[in-house]
């Protein structure tokens, strides 16, 4: 993984997302959806190239609540990932936590914090923590690239046993700065 | 009196001696028919989270390879939930199969016209997301297909009936979501493992 910035490069040094990869393989996720973020290009990868995991490309954040709700009627663990940018768009669908107390693991990686350069990320990435709060999803927030382990594992343990939704919130700066100068 | 299938003859014909099939009925009307061909354990209907209905049966087919899964909804629940037909498209589900009773109405809401009376072909967006079978189900004689690729064709399949534009009495599922999924997962898991 390039690293451009000294911060970028100790990430790299850690290799995040794959301990977040192997969190959720402890803790036997058999289904990974997604709408893709340059956040989670490299745990996208991992998860493709895992035989016991099913991949699943979504069209919109909000399938990923009623897939991950299918998949525990029939006895599996999905997580759901995605960009802050997504976390509106799972609002009606969030009922099926709350009604149904269907555990929902999500992993988030922001936009709109310090350093972007997007200004129209900044309006959904500001409102995603209350968001999740109305919507019933308990937020862990993921800062630094040594935690992301024990806080995906932590995580998931929350949602899967006690049926809760949960979600991870991976700080912007852990993921670096999308810079609109070159193809990431 | 519009033209169409009669709907609950049509659930109930699909239901019938259903075996081990799960099925996933989308709100409303679907959920009902589903209701009054007999509630069952391993019906998960739903009362809100509308366009979700496709997606939680891919969830489930993917979970459940050796069994067949069954999704009933209307065009209105389907139409909310257009990209989850690209979606499952893409995963080729070979146990999964859609029905859409289609009567070109939200039949909860006062009857207004849903877009498939303005012309949307459902079974032609299924078609051209990789559905392996799709088609518009407009007299009983396809019935029997309908029934024989829910239980033995290769998926995914989609089915778009077209039935009446009438209003029939509801017959309504438990609302208590926690309870319809515990039920559903002790019925297909077994008391231990649903427990867990």
């Amino acid at each position: 993984m390039p690293g451009k910035t000294s911060k970028a490069r100790s990430a790299a040094a850690i290799d995040w997302p794959a301990a977040i990869h192997r969190a959720l393989k402890s803790q036997r996720v058999r289904q990974v959806c997604y709408v893709p973020d340059a956040g989670h290009k490299r745990l996208i990868e991992l998860c493709h190239a895992d035989k016991n995991m099913a991949v699943v490309p979504l069209t919109s954040e909000e399938e990923g609540i009623g897939l991950a709700a299918g998949a525990w009627l029939g006895g599996k663990r999905a997580v759901l990932l995605m960009q802050s940018s997504g976390v509106g768009n799972c609002a009606n669908a969030l009922t099926l936590a709350a009604n149904c107390k269907f555990p929902l693991l999500m992993l988030i990686t922001m936009r709109g914090e310090e350093g972007e350069l997007n200004p129209w990320q900044i309006p959904m990435g500001q409102a995603t923590p209350e968001t999740l709060r109305l919507g019933g999803v308990r937020a862990f927030r993921l800062d630094r690239a040594a935690d992301a382990l024990a806080t995906v594992g932590a995580a998931a343990r929350f949602a899967f046993d006690d049926c809760a939704a949960v979600a991870v919130t991976i700080a912007q700066r852990l993921i670096g700065i999308k810079s609109f100068l070159e193809k990431p | 009196m519009s033209a169409g299938l009669h709907r609950r003859e049509v659930v109930k014909a699909l239901l019938e001696d259903r075996g081990d099939l799960l099925v996933v009925a989308g709100l409303g009307s679907a959920a009902w028919d589903c209701t009054a061909a007999g509630d069952h354990p391993l019906t998960f209907p739903l009362w809100g989270a509308m366009g979700s209905a496709c997606m939680i049966g891919l969830g489930l087919a993917l979970a459940q390879p050796e069994r067949r899964v069954l999704v009933v909804t209307g065009d209105g629940e389907m139409l909310m939930g257009l990209g989850s037909l690209a979606t499952i498209g893409a995963q080729r589900p070979g146990n999964l199969a859609v029905v859409v009773l289609d009567n070109e109405r939200y039949g909860e809401t006062g009857m207004q016209k849903t877009h498939t009376a303005y012309g949307t072909d459902l079974a032609a967006v299924a078609g051209a997301c990789g559905f392996a079978d799709s088609r518009i189900v407009r007299r009983n004689a396809g019935i029997a297909a309908v029934r024989s690729g829910i239980h033995r064709g290769r998926g995914p399949l989609f089915f778009q009936v077209k039935v009446k534009r009438d209003s029939l009495p509801l017959v309504l599922p438990p609302r208590d979501g926690a309870h319809l999924k515990h039920r559903f997962r002790e019925a297909l898991l077994g008391k231990e493992a649903a427990a867990r």
